[in-house]
C-alpha cells in the first residue's frame, strides 16, 4: 500500500467533509462571500466601471446624506416592510378559510397558490394593465361605482400602493401555503381540549391554535421581511421608478445609480447596497442567533 | 381540526361554503383569467377597446403563433431553459455534497459553515451586482448562459445546503454506523448508504430551483443584454415595451413564459411544497 493510500486510509473521517465541501464553498466564496467585501471597497471609490478608480473615503456616503431621491427610496422601503408585511395576516386568512375537506379543495389550494409559482415579471404586467386609466379592470369596475378613473401607476400618491398591492397577491399565496401546511400539524387533542373549555372562534385561534403556528409565523416573517427589502422585480417592469422616481426602493436606485444610461457609478451604487446590505443584516442577525440556539441546544 | 370541520356545522353554513368557495377563487385569479381571455382575443377587439366584453373572435391559435413568428420568444426560451437546466443540475450535485458533510460529520467549523451558507441567502442582490458582473465580465461568460448558470449555482447552493443538511440531518444516524462497522469507506457510504435516502430532498429541491432560477429577472437584466442570450424574463420586458398597444400578443408572450414553472408545479405539488415550507413544521 502507498503511503498517500495509508494516509487517507488513516485519516479518512477527518478528510471527508473538506473534500465534500470543497466544491460548493468555494463557488459560494468567489460569487457570494467575496463580492460583499468588494462592494464595500468599491463604494470607497469614484468608478465609472471601465477606467481608473479614484479613491475618495466616505465622500459616495457623504453624498448620500445630502440625496433626496436617497431618502424617497429610503422611505418607500420603509412603507413596503410595513404593508407587505400584510401577506401575512391575509395569508392566515385564506389559509383557515381553505383548510377544509371537502371535495376538490386540492384543486383550489394549489390554484390559490398559483400566484407565487409565476414570474414577477409576468405578475407586473398583469397589475400594471390591470391599473390603466382607460381600459384597466379596476377602472371599468370604478366607473360602474361613478367614480373617476385613477391612473395608480402615474399617480405619485397612489404609485407605490399600487406597486405593493402587486406584491401582497404572490407573497400572500406564499404565506398561505405556510400557513395551511402549519395547520395541518396542529395537534387535535388541544384544540378538543379547547373546545371542551368552551374556546371557539377568535379565542380559540388567539389562545390554542397561533401559538402552535408560531414556527409557521417565524418563517413567514422571514420571507415577507426578505422580499419586501429585495422589492425591485415589479418596480422596474411596472414603472421603472417613475413617476418622477417616486417609486423608487433602495434596490433600484442602487441598479439606477450603476447602470443608468446618464453614465455608471458604480462606486455610488455599491455605497447605497451596503446601505440596504446593513439594514438587511438587522433581521438576517435575528434570525441567525434563533437559529443558533436552536442548534447549540441539543449540544 | 380548526375551524371545525364543514361537515359538521349547518347544512346553511355548508351552502353559502360550497358558494364562496368559487367565488373566492375566481375573484383571486381575475388578474390572472383576464390575461389568458385576452391572449385568444383578436387586435380588433383590442383597438376597439372590448378588453372585458365577450371576444368577437377567438384568436389562440392565430395569437401564439404570431408571438413566436414575430418575436424571439422561441429564442428566449430556449435560453431560459439553458440556463435552468445546467443551474438544477449543478446545484443538486454541490449542495448533496456539502449537506452530506455538514449534516454527518462532527467537526469545529460544523456550525459557521452552515451558518455562513444559511446567511448568504438572505442578503440583498445589489451588493453582489457590481463585483459579480465584474467577475463574469473578467471570466469572459459576461452575456453567456454561463455568467448566469455559474452565479446561481453558487448563490442556490446556500439555501440548498440548509435544505439538504436538515434532511441528512433527520435520517438514521444508525445507518451509517452500521454501514462505518462493515468497513465501508466514506465516499461509498455517501453514494449508496446516504444519497438513495436523500430522492425526496433532491426532487423537492428541483423543482424548487427550477422555479426561481426561471423567474429570475434581475440577474438575467444585470448578466445579460442580447436576444440571443436573454432569458424569457428580461426578454417579456423588451417585448412589452416594442408591443405597446399589442395587448393580446403581451397576454399571450405572458402565458408562454409563465408555462413551464406552471407545470413543474402541477407535476411536482407535493415535493413543490415540502421543499417550501420547510421549517414551516416542528
Amino acid at each position: 500500500m502507498s503511503s498517500l493510500a495509508a494516509y487517507w486510509k488513516a485519516n479518512q473521517l477527518r478528510l471527508t467533509p473538506w473534500l465534500f465541501l470543497a466544491p460548493g464553498m468555494f463557488m459560494f466564496a468567489v460569487y457570494v462571500i467575496i463580492p460583499i467585501f468588494q462592494s464595500f471597497s468599491i463604494s470607497l471609490y469614484d468608478w465609472d466601471g471601465l477606467g481608473a478608480r479614484t479613491f475618495i473615503g466616505f465622500d459616495n456616503y457623504v453624498e448620500l446624506t445630502d440625496d433626496e431621491a436617497f431618502y424617497t427610496s429610503l422611505k418607500n422601503n420603509v412603507i413596503w416592510l410595513l404593508l407587505y408585511l400584510l401577506a401575512i395576516p391575509a395569508g392566515l386568512f385564506v389559509a383557515l378559510f381553505l383548510n377544509q375537506t371537502v371535495t376538490g379543495i386540492r384543486l383550489y389550494k394549489s390554484l390559490f397558490f398559483f400566484p407565487f409559482v409565476i414570474s414577477q415579471v409576468v405578475v407586473g404586467l398583469v397589475f400594471a394593465w390591470f391599473y390603466d386609466p382607460s381600459y384597466g379592470l379596476m377602472n371599468v369596475v370604478l366607473g360602474l361605482f361613478g367614480v373617476e378613473p385613477i391612473a395608480v401607476l402615474a399617480d405619485e400618491r397612489f404609485v407605490t400602493y399600487g406597486i405593493i398591492a402587486a406584491g401582497l397577491w404572490p407573497q400572500t399565496a406564499y404565506c398561505m401555503i405556510l400557513y395551511l401546511t402549519g395547520l395541518n400539524a396542529v395537534d387535535p387533542e388541544q384544540i378538543e381540549a379547547g373546545r371542551l373549555d368552551n374556546a371557539k372562534g377568535w379565542r380559540m385561534l388567539w389562545y390554542v391554535i397561533l401559538p402552535q403556528l408560531k414556527p409557521a409565523t417565524f418563517i413567514a416573517i422571514v420571507v415577507t421581511v426578505i422580499g419586501a427589502l429585495r422589492s425591485f422585480d415589479l418596480i422596474s417592469i411596472m414603472t421603472d421608478g417613475g413617476p418622477y422616481g417616486t417609486s423608487r426602493v433602495l434596490a433600484f436606485y442602487m441598479y439606477e445609480q450603476a447602470f443608468s444610461e446618464y453614465g455608471f457609478r458604480m462606486g455610488y451604487g455599491a455605497a447605497i447596497a451596503v446601505v440596504l446590505f446593513l439594514i438587511m443584516m438587522i433581521y438576517i442577525a435575528y434570525f441567525l442567533r434563533r437559529m443558533w440556539r436552536e442548534e447549540t441546544e441539543g449540544l | 381540526m380548526f375551524p371545525t370541520p364543514i361537515e359538521r356545522t349547518s347544512p346553511g353554513v355548508r351552502i353559502v361554503y360550497k358558494i364562496a368557495l368559487p367565488i373566492a377563487l375566481i375573484l383571486w385569479l381575475l388578474p390572472l383569467i383576464a390575461v389568458a381571455v385576452t391572449s385568444i382575443r383578436s387586435a380588433g377587439d383590442i383597438t376597439a377597446g372590448n378588453y372585458w366584453g365577450w371576444p368577437t373572435s377567438f384568436n389562440l391559435l392565430e395569437n401564439y403563433t404570431a408571438v413566436f413568428t414575430k418575436s424571439p420568444i422561441g429564442q428566449y426560451i430556449l435560453n431560459s431553459f439553458k440556463v435552468t437546466i445546467p443551474t438544477v443540475i449543478f446545484t443538486l450535485v454541490l449542495s448533496c455534497m456539502t449537506g452530506f458533510a455538514l449534516g454527518i460529520y462532527r467537526f469545529r467549523s460544523n456550525l459557521i459553515i452552515f451558518f455562513i451558507f444559511v446567511a448568504g441567502n438572505f442578503i440583498p442582490f445589489q451588493i453582489l451586482m457590481v463585483p459579480v458582473r465584474d467577475l463574469s465580465i473578467n471570466l469572459g461568460v459576461y452575456n453567456t448562459s454561463w455568467a448566469l448558470i455559474l452565479f446561481h449555482t453558487a448563490f442556490q447552493t446556500g439555501f440548498c445546503t440548509l435544505f439538504m443538511r436538515n434532511f441528512i440531518r433527520a435520517l438514521p444516524y444508525e445507518l451509517i454506523e452500521a454501514a462505518r462497522v462493515e468497513g465501508v469507506s466514506e465516499i461509498r457510504i455517501f453514494w449508496y448508504v446516504v444519497l438513495p435516502l436523500m430522492r425526496p430532498a433532491i426532487a423537492a429541491l428541483a423543482v424548487l430551483i427550477f422555479t426561481f432560477i426561471w423567474n429570475d429577472y434581475f440577474w438575467a437584466t444585470v448578466l445579460t443584454q442580447s436576444a440571443e442570450t436573454q432569458p424569457v424574463t428580461a426578454g417579456l420586458y423588451s417585448l412589452n415595451g416594442q408591443w405597446v398597444a399589442a395587448w393580446h400578443l403581451v397576454s399571450a408572450g405572458s402565458i408562454i413564459a409563465a408555462l413551464p414553472p406552471v407545470l413543474m408545479f402541477f407535476l411536482m405539488q407535493k415535493h413543490f411544497i415540502a421543499g417550501l415550507t420547510l421549517g414551516a413544521v416542528k
